[in-house]
């Protein structure tokens, strides 16, 4: 991995350069709520009451906890999340 | 720079003959007049001249404009007022005005090559010290990012990766045309985004070009833009097509663009990279993406790139020649193409039953009941065009055979006939219908030297002034 690499632009530069995120949603309601629980610990008590508060509200929640906080999601687990939910709440707790 | 008034000597260890001057610089730095002497590589090069320096960083070299070592430079007032490189005894004793220097060197050494101009170096020179002329907004990937992911994630790639586009492999690129970077060749549907030479480098990097491809590129896209060819709407339709570039001329062969064995398929860089670099341009500069403005319903797989050579012979008139130009004359000819039909016809032996064969095939161009619609290529191998040209017959006499045979029975055509909805209007009906508008089925010779098989090319179902026409474009530079 090279350190700050420069690449020209082939596009017409009618957009940023800096990426969007993804617009949010006007509202929770229909759309289902992935909570990841990345395996730090601590982190579910703070996704647990996340997860009550949301479901307090009438919004579907997911949970999903990945094995290790060390490495990224296995791929099976993140396309079950993408496939299930519409929004994704990761917390890192420390 | 300003340059100090007095001798400039430019020269480095590696060069034999930059070692073999080595004594005269302590001779020519006693002489009373300024001497500075720029080491591109050793720091104990010409070690206790007092003018020695190294230049590590080549930028003296680079701004001196060095192409040779040693080079010997004379200033007077500020400006460059004689140079010679080499050793070259009649030339140093005249610059240096020293009559009797160098008497027991030979006359005559050449020099060796800067390092300035060594591979890799040069571009990055340019880039430090020089002026670049590029203009694209430059994109600052971070520490963590893979180069070939961060074209992904910034949707600049057609599914492959992509070289990344850094500004030295860009410069390398540009040095194929004596164009400026600058210079705005058209506007790029479907934004009609100005596209400067520049854009069109970025992108044929991106493909995998050599800068010799170049030309040929910029060729393709100025041809893409020409009204007639409708890129928007090849662009934009439902249907199948995508730009075929076919090449023709000297050119094809100075950069190997395939014509032979496998001339449809993969494995040439050439081919591969000038049909994507211009599917790439589309899509970055025009805005052109699949699922956006690029509504295919299918699409083809030549929208990745598709680019042959015409395999040119003597005996038949090769499609640059039928379109006006001149035989030694270079061209690029796009023609809006779905993907490839084969023909295996292996028993005809005759040109007359060979036609037919073809025909009877190229009724299939969108569907045996339509016509007028689509343009066709057909792509005649040399297996086949050897039946042609063993009975005479040249690339125009197949044309018009093939015309007439192509006279369809209307009655045959039009809708409802043998029990299927699709087909000509009514009013078709007892008469007889050409299958291709006039100018709308064109004929090129290529592919391997085995194999009694040719190849149809459908065009765009909306072929002719509504939709696209087949464009030639002379390559210049």
């Amino acid at each position: 991995m090279t350190a700050s690499m420069v690449l020209l632009d082939p596009t017409s530069e009618r957009s940023p350069v800096a990426r969007a995120l993804t617009a949010r949603p006007a509202s929770l309601a229909g759309l289902s709520v992935a909570v990841l629980d990345i395996s730090k610990a601590r982190g579910n008590v703070f996704l647990d009451r996340i997860a009550e508060r949301l479901a307090a509200q009438g919004v579907k929640v997911n949970r999903y906890r990945k094995p290790t906080f060390t490495r990224p999601a296995p791929t099976a687990l993140r396309q079950q999340i993408a496939a299930e939910n519409q929004l994704v709440i990761e917390g890192l707790a420390d | 720079m300003n340059l100090p008034d007095g001798l400039i000597v430019v020269a480095k260890r590696e060069c034999p003959t930059c070692t073999l001057v080595e004594p005269l610089l302590h001779e020519l730095a006693q002489g009373g007049e300024p001497l500075t002497v720029f080491v591109q590589d050793d720091p104990a090069y010409a070690a206790g001249v007092p003018g020695a320096v190294l230049d590590d960083t080549l930028e003296r070299s680079f701004r001196l404009g060095i192409e040779f070592v040693p080079t010997l430079i004379r200033v007077a007032g500020g400006r460059e007022v004689a140079r010679t490189h080499g050793w070259h005894r009649g030339d140093w004793r005249e610059i240096s005005g020293r009559p009797e220097l160098g008497a027991a060197l030979p006359e005559l050494r050449p020099g060796c090559a800067s390092k300035t101009l060594e591979p890799g170096i040069a571009e990055e020179l340019q880039l430090r010290f020089g002026d670049t002329g590029l203009t694209a907004r430059n994109v600052t990937l971070g520490e963590a990012e893979d180069p070939i992911e961060a074209c992904y994630d910034r949707g600049w790639t057609d599914g492959l990766p992509v070289v990344p586009p850094t500004p030295a492999r860009v410069l390398r690129m540009l040095a194929g045309t004596p164009r400026r970077p600058d210079e705005v060749i058209g506007l790029v549907p479907p934004d009609l985004a100005p596209c400067t030479v520049e854009k069109v480098a970025i992108n044929a990097v991106m493909a995998g070009c050599k800068p010799e491809y170049l030309p040929v590129v910029l060729a393709a896209v100025e041809a893409a833009l020409i009204d007639e060819f409708g890129m928007h709407g090849i662009l934009c339709t439902t249907m199948f097509a995508g730009p075929l570039v076919i090449v023709n001329g000297p050119v094809a062969r100075h950069i190997g663009v395939n014509s032979g064995v496998n001339a449809l398929g993969q494995g040439h860089r050439a081919n591969a990279s000038i049909g994507r670099a211009l599917q790439l341009v589309i899509r970055n500069v025009g805005g052109g993406r699949p699922g956006e403005v690029d509504r295919a319903t299918l699409g083809t797989p030549g929208k990745y790139s598709f680019c042959f050579a015409e395999a040119e012979d003597s005996a038949w008139e090769p499609l640059h020649v039928q379109r006006g130009f001149a035989r030694e004359a270079s061209t690029v000819t796009l023609f809006a193409g779905e993907g490839v039909q084969g023909v295996v016809d292996q028993k005809s032996r005759t040109p007359e039953s060979l036609a037919r064969s073809f025909a009877l095939c190229l009724r299939a161009v969108d569907h045996p009941k339509l016509a007028m619609a689509g343009d066709a290529l057909l792509v005649v191998s040399p297996d086949h065009c050897r039946v042609f040209l063993e009975a005479g017959w040249s690339k125009a006499r197949l044309l018009e055979e093939l015309t007439q045979l192509l006279m369809l029975p209307g009655d045959e055509m039009v809708a409802g006939a043998g029990g299927i909805a699709e087909g000509l209007p009514a009013a078709m009906a007892g008469k007889p219908v050409p299958k291709f508008r006039p100018g709308g089925l064109l004929i090129v010779r290529a592919g391997g030297g085995a194999g009694l098989f040719s190849a149809i090319i459908a065009g765009w179902a909306a072929s002719g002034p509504v939709g696209s026409i087949p464009v030639t474009k002379e390559i210049t530079a």
